[in-house]
C-alpha cells in the first residue's frame, strides 16, 4: 500500500505502542498558494528525537502544524498514539521560534498556562503547581519564578516555553526552529538542555530546524524534506554516542552526506535542472 | 520641592498671572468682570470646597462619567473585538462607524432627548456615543496587533472560545483598551458640561448656568477651576493604570 520510502513505517506500526504518531500518505494544500507537500509518511517512536530538516520554504512548519493537528490535512491521516488526530492532542505539546510567552503573566503562570483548560487532563491544584515548579526546575529557572518576562533574555525566555510545554507532561514535543532566534552560545546550550530534558521526560521531539549541526548534535533520527510539493527525501538513523561532540569523524561524515543529499535535492526540484 | 515640579509650576502660576492682568484691564472698561479675577475665584473655591451641595455636583458629574465610560467599554470592546476578529463586520461597519463618529455627539442632543425624555438617560446617551470610538477602534487595533502565536498556543491546548477570549485575546488587548479609555474619559470630559446644560438639575455643567442665573461670576470661575482639575486627575488615573498594567508586562 505504500510507495517504496524508506521512511514509511512498516505496516501496523501504528497501532504499536511503541509509536506515539503515525502519519500515513499526507498531503496538504493552500488554498492560496496550492500544494505544500504530499504523499508524506512518517512515524515517531516513544522518546525519539526526530529532526526535520529542509530549506526555507519546502514546508517543514505546515507538515509539523498537520502533525500537531493545529491544521487539517487534504488526505491521509495522523494517529497519536493509535488514535486519529481531529484536534491538538493533550499529550502533546509546542515550542516556537518565538518564546511568546504571555506578557501579563509572570514566569510561573507562563509555564503553568494552559494545565487548567477545559480540555486538558484534569489535575489538582497542587499537583500542577509541583508540575510547573519541577518543568521550572529542569530548564535551570528554579527562583525566577516570580519574575515578568519582559526581565528575561531571549534564552531564559526560550527555558520558559521549554517548561511551558514539559509541564503539560508531554508523549510527544513539537518544536519549530526553537533556538534559531538565539546566539550560536545560548543555542548550544539549549540543545544540550532539550536532550536531557526530553530523556528525563520520557518525551518524543520533532524538531524542525534548517540547522544540520543542530539535527546531527540531537537528532535520533534526520528527515530530510524536499521537493515541490514536499516530501520526505532522504532519513538517516544516528547511532553517534552523546554527546556528539566527542566523535567529530562519524559527525563530519554524516554532515556530508546530508549536505550532498540537500543539494541533489534541491537540484531535482530547482526550476533550472539540467537533467544528467 | 522635586526640580521636575518647578517648571510646570511656574507655568501656572504664570497663567494665573495673565488671568488677573487681563481681568484688572478688562475691569477698567467693563466693571463686572472685576469679578472673574482669581482672587475672587479661589475665596470663592474655598468657600464652595466645604459646601457639600458642591460636592453632590461632582459626585453627579463623576457618576454620569462612570457609568457613560462603562457603557462605552459594555459595547465598545466586545464591537472591537468583532471588528478585529470578523474581516466582514469590519468591512461593513467601517464607513459607518467613521461616519459616526465625525458626528459632535451634542447634535443628538434634540433626539435623544424626545426619545429618552428630560433626564439622566439623555446625557448617558451622549456620552456613552461619544466615548464609544476611541475604545472600540483601539480595542480593534488590538486585536489585530495580538501576537499570532498566542492563538497558536491557544488553539494546541485545543482551548475553547471563552479560554481564548478571557486568557489570551483580552489580557492581550488590555494596554490597547486603557489607552481608548483615555482618550474615552477626555472626550467624555468635554462633552459632559454642555450635555449637563440641558435638561438635568444638578452636576457641574448645570452649576455653571445656576451660577450665572444667581449672578454669582466668582463661583463661575471656581467650577471651572474644579472642572479642570477634575479632568486632569480623571487623565492621571487613566494614565497611570496603563502605565502600571504596562510596567507589570
Ligand atoms: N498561511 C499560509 N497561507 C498560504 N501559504 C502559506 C501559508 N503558510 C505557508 N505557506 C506557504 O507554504 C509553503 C511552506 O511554508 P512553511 O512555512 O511550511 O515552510 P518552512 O519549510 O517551514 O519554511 P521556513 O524554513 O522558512 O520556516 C511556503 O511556500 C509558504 O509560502
Ligand atoms: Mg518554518
Amino acid at each position: 500500500m505504500n510507495a517504496p520510502q524508506p521512511l514509511a513505517p512498516p505496516p501496523g506500526t501504528d497501532a504499536a505502542p511503541e509509536t506515539v504518531l503515525g502519519a500515513e500518505r499526507l498531503s496538504f494544500a493552500y488554498a492560496r498558494s496550492g500544494p505544500v507537500f504530499a504523499d508524506v509518511s512518517l512515524g515517531i517512536r516513544r522518546r525519539e528525537i526526530v529532526c526535520l530538516l529542509g530549506g526555507s520554504g519546502c514546508g517543514k512548519s505546515t507538515l509539523l502544524r498537520v502533525l500537531a493537528g493545529l491544521e487539517t490535512a487534504a488526505a491521509g491521516t495522523v494517529r497519536f498514539l493509535g488514535q486519529p488526530l481531529t484536534r491538538p492532542h493533550p499529550r502533546s505539546a509546542l515550542v516556537f521560534q518565538q518564546a511568546s510567552l504571555l506578557p501579563w503573566l509572570n514566569v510561573f503562570d507562563n509555564a503553568g498556562f494552559g494545565l487548567g483548560f477545559k480540555h486538558q487532563p484534569a489535575i489538582d491544584a497542587a499537583a500542577r503547581k509541583a508540575r510547573v515548579r519541577e518543568a521550572l526546575a529542569a530548564v535551570g529557572l528554579a527562583g525566577r519564578e516570580h519574575a515578568w518576562p519582559a526581565e528575561l533574555s531571549g534564552g531564559q525566555a526560550q527555558r520558559v516555553a521549554l517548561a511551558r510545554a514539559l509541564a503539560r507532561e508531554p508523549e510527544l514535543l513539537f518544536a519549530d526552529e526553537p533556538f534559531s532566534a538565539l546566539d550560536a552560545i545560548t543555542r548550544a546550550e539549549m540543545q544540550a538542555l532539550l536532550v536531557d530534558v526530553v530523556h528525563r521526560w520520557q518525551a518524543a521531539v520533532l524538531l524542525v530546524t534548517h540547522d544540520i549541526d543542530e539535527a546531527i548534535l540531537v537528532a535520533d533520527r534526520i528527515l530530510l524534506m524536499a521537493g515541490k510539493p514536499g516530501h520526505i527525501h532522504r532519513a538517516w538513523t544516528l547511532s553517534i554516542p552523546h554527546p556528539r561532540e566527542d566523535h567529530p569523524e562519524a559527525v563530519t561524515a554524516l554532515r556530508l552526506q546530508i549536505l550532498s543529499a540537500l543539494r541533489a535535492g534541491n537540484a531535482a526540484t530547482a526550476p533550472h535542472a539540467i537533467p544528467s | 520641592m522635586p526640580a521636575t515640579l518647578i517648571l510646570p509650576l511656574l507655568g501656572l502660576a504664570l497663567a494665573a498671572a495673565l488671568w488677573a492682568a487681563a481681568t484688572l484691564l478688562l475691569a477698567n472698561e467693563t466693571p463686572i468682570l472685576a469679578n472673574f479675577a482669581p482672587a475672587e475665584a479661589f475665596r470663592a473655591l474655598s468657600r464652595l470646597a466645604v459646601d457639600p451641595v458642591m460636592w453632590d455636583h461632582v459626585g453627579v458629574s463623576l457618576q454620569r462619567v462612570a457609568i457613560g465610560l462603562a457603557a462605552a467599554l459594555a459595547i465598545g470592546v466586545p464591537a472591537g473585538i468583532l471588528t478585529g476578529v470578523s474581516r466582514v463586520f469590519a468591512q461593513t461597519t467601517t464607513p459607518l462607524f467613521q461616519f459616526l463618529r465625525m458626528i459632535s455627539p451634542l447634535s443628538w442632543m434634540p433626539i435623544a432627548v424626545m426619545v429618552l425624555g428630560v433626564g439622566d438617560a439623555p446625557v448617558y446617551f451622549l456620552l456613552a456615543f461619544a466615548a464609544v470610538w476611541p475604545i472600540l477602534l483601539n480595542t480593534a487595533a488590538g486585536v489585530a496587533q495580538l501576537d499570532r502565536n498566542w492563538l497558536m498556543l491557544a488553539r494546541s491546548l485545543s482551548a475553547t472560545r471563552a479560554e481564548t477570549l478571557f486568557r489570551v485575546v483580552l489580557p492581550g488587548i488590555v494596554a490597547h483598551i486603557l489607552s481608548g479609555v483615555r482618550l474615552a474619559i477626555g472626550i467624555i470630559w468635554i462633552i459632559l458640561v454642555p450635555a449637563e446644560m440641558l435638561g438635568v438639575s444638578a452636576g457641574l455643567g448645570y452649576f455653571i448656568l445656576d451660577a450665572r442665573d444667581r449672578l454669582a461670576y466668582p463661583e463661575l470661575m471656581a467650577a471651572i477651576l474644579v472642572i479642570g482639575a477634575l479632568g486632569f486627575l480623571l487623565d492621571y488615573g487613566a494614565r497611570w493604570l496603563y502605565q502600571h498594567w504596562l510596567h507589570k508586562g
